[in-house]
């Protein structure tokens, strides 16, 4: 596959130099010899312009997935209170600050480094890469460096409007320094010098539904879950009440940059400049659009009228659900992904909200924990070379099962042991005073909306 | 008939609501103001500098009600909205001339009940 391209690159450019040099080919006599030695130098400044293309296109994805930092800011402080807004974007702001020196100093390491079996040993502080070079070890950084910060923005969502800032900070450290990384290690460490347990077995994870996204939404649900709901949201019955977002058109926004964000999600990791970027696009655009779709049918049917935070909801759900099988699945597998997966967003917010009583004012639990979960065990039925419904047995669906659970433990594991640590120690939820005046004022000293007259009485 | 006006804290609504409701009381205008007593106001800063708010976020309740009404709406408010701390805020109460329901034309007590 690779030969061929390269090939038919060489050929097109033979055919170029012909053209330019016909006339001297046409007196030379040794035409023939210098053709031959000609095929080697282009077969040579080919590889070359598909390693430069290879770094470009990783380079532009990554900085699509960074952009999606901005997109989760935007959903998360419109699907929250306005008394709430700098606590959010700072939040947004600051998990990406921290992670990004984190993940530079430790997280890369213990994800890429030569592995000890459980962990990567070396490359901290990108050791080894050729500092004044164009070395691919810089492009690798940078595109691992915005997924490892896209893990760690999500829980900010699940536990908006009542954390502790301090805490949020140290949560921020800790996931983009330990928790993501060594998960990371043991299914994608072999794309750099490392080798992971899961990726052996043959988990398949393409874009990160599990490694990424479930690993961030189950972090988020421990967090939710010992931080306990928000003032209001549950009356003295225990019925789950709405505390509606402030700003939808800002959400909308949010989930827009997002979707976008994700044509550098996927397509971009497959790190090639070639067709499989348009492959992929159309994948995850299916899924997404077919999310959109099914979770604005289900709430319709749910709730008697199309749900717009829903919808939008359901278009992550799908864009989450797609990310594991987006280079393996075809477009219509991708469809079935994402209407499923628009489905079961509806669902898991309302039995979350409902039956077990966590506070989540942005879905995130639902959206990256739940949908990155059903995602990834997807795979296993509609992967096209190895997937149960394309003849390929149950195998696969065993390992993605594998894979998933053991992401559950170790995120959902880990992330209560965190936060009951930084509860017993510095705290993790702010006052009720602060709480109802909004955390802008407590946590900040200043309001997100100077100026406004805004109703603080939710 | 009465007019009652409160001024309370804003997070203090939901509560008061409740308390009023309880006691039947369930018509009610609520508006976005802005004011200071005792209080005297707190310090936000922007951008390193010093904002002195003065004038604090509170809401006013205006609830008209025959004279039965007067003494479970003072006492409702005050369940409510009472913290003890300084910026409960306060409550006026005032005779009310007249009372007319637009869609009726009904007058006094009627319109108000």
């Amino acid at each position: 596959m690779e030969k061929k391209k390269i090939y038919i690159n060489s050929m097109f450019l033979l055919l170029i130099l012909g053209m330019l040099t016909g006339n001297l080919y046409a007196q030379d006599s040794t035409a023939v010899s210098a053709s031959t030695v000609g095929e080697a130098a282009l077969i040579t400044l080919s590889e070359s312009l598909q390693n430069n293309l290879n770094i470009v296109w990783t380079c532009i994805a990554a900085f699509l997935v960074f952009f999606m930092q901005a997109g989760f800011a935007m959903v998360e402080s419109g699907f929250t209170r306005a008394k709430n807004t700098v606590n959010i974007i700072m939040k947004n702001l600051m998990d990406f600050s921290i992670g990004s020196i984190a993940f530079f100093f430790l997280g890369f390491g213990l994800m890429f480094g030569t592995t000890n079996g459980f962990f990567g040993t070396d490359h901290f502080l990108m050791a080894g890469a050729d500092v004044a070079g164009k070395d691919w070890d810089w492009t690798f950084l940078i595109f691992q460096t915005v997924f490892a910060a896209t893990a760690a923005t999500i829980v900010s969502g699940a536990m908006a409007e009542r954390t502790k800032f301090t805490a949020y900070l140290l949560y921020s450290l800790i996931v983009s320094a330990l928790i993501y990384p060594i998960f990371g290690s043991w299914a994608w460490g072999s794309l750099f010098s490392g080798s992971g347990w899961l990726e052996n077995l043959g988990f398949v994870d393409f874009a990160g539904s599990t490694v990424v996204h479930s690993v961030g939404g189950w972090i988020a649900l421990s967090g939710a879950i010992l931080l306990g709901p928000r003032i209001g949201k549950y009356d003295m019955e225990g019925n789950a009440k709405a505390i509606p977002g402030h700003n939808i058109t800002i959400a909308a926004l949010g989930v827009f940059i997002l979707w976008f964000g994700w044509f550098g999600f996927n397509p971009g990791s497959t790190t090639v400049g070639d067709g499989d970027i348009g492959r992929i696009a159309v994948t995850t655009n299916l899924a997404a659009a077919a999310g959109a779709l099914l979770a604005m049918v289900t709430s319709w049917l749910m709730f008697k009228k199309p749900d717009g935070s829903m919808a939008l909801n359901g278009a992550l759900a799908g864009l989450v659900a797609i990310t594991a099988g987006c280079a393996n699945v075809s477009p219509i597998g991708s469809l079935i992904i994402g209407a499923s997966a628009g489905m079961l967003v509806v669902i898991s917010v309302t039995v979350i909200d409902s039956v077990f009583k966590i506070d989540d004012p942005v879905g995130a639990v639902s959206v990256h924990g739940v949908c990155g979960a059903f995602g990834t065990l997807m795979v296993g039925l509609l992967d096209v070379s190895n997937g149960l419904f394309y003849g390929g047995g149950m195998k696969l669906l065993g390992i993605q099962a594998i894979g998933v659970a053991t992401g559950f433990i170790w995120a959902f594991g880990l992330g209560l042991i965190l936060f009951v640590i930084l509860k017993k120690t510095i705290g993790i939820r702010v006052t009720e005073e602060e709480e109802l005046r909004g955390l802008d004022i407590g946590e900040h000293g200043m309001e997100g909306y100077s100026g406004f007259q805004i109703f603080t009485t939710q | 008939m009465k007019l009652v006006i409160a001024y309370i804290r804003p997070e203090s609504l939901p509560a008061v609501k409740q308390a009023l409701f309880e006691r039947e009381i369930f018509k009610i205008s609520v508006t976005n103001a802005l004011g200071c007593g005792q209080q005297k106001g707190y310090h936000e800063t922007y951008r390193g500098a010093d904002i002195e708010v003065t004038l604090l976020k509170k809401v006013r309740l205006e609830i008209a009600v025959n004279e039965d009404f007067v003494q479970p709406t003072i006492e409702g408010i005050i369940e409510g909205a009472k913290t003890g701390k300084i910026g409960d805020g306060k409550i006026f109460v005032q005779n009310l001339e007249e009372c007319i329901r637009i869609r009726t034309g009904e007058k006094g007590n009627l319109a108000i009940g």
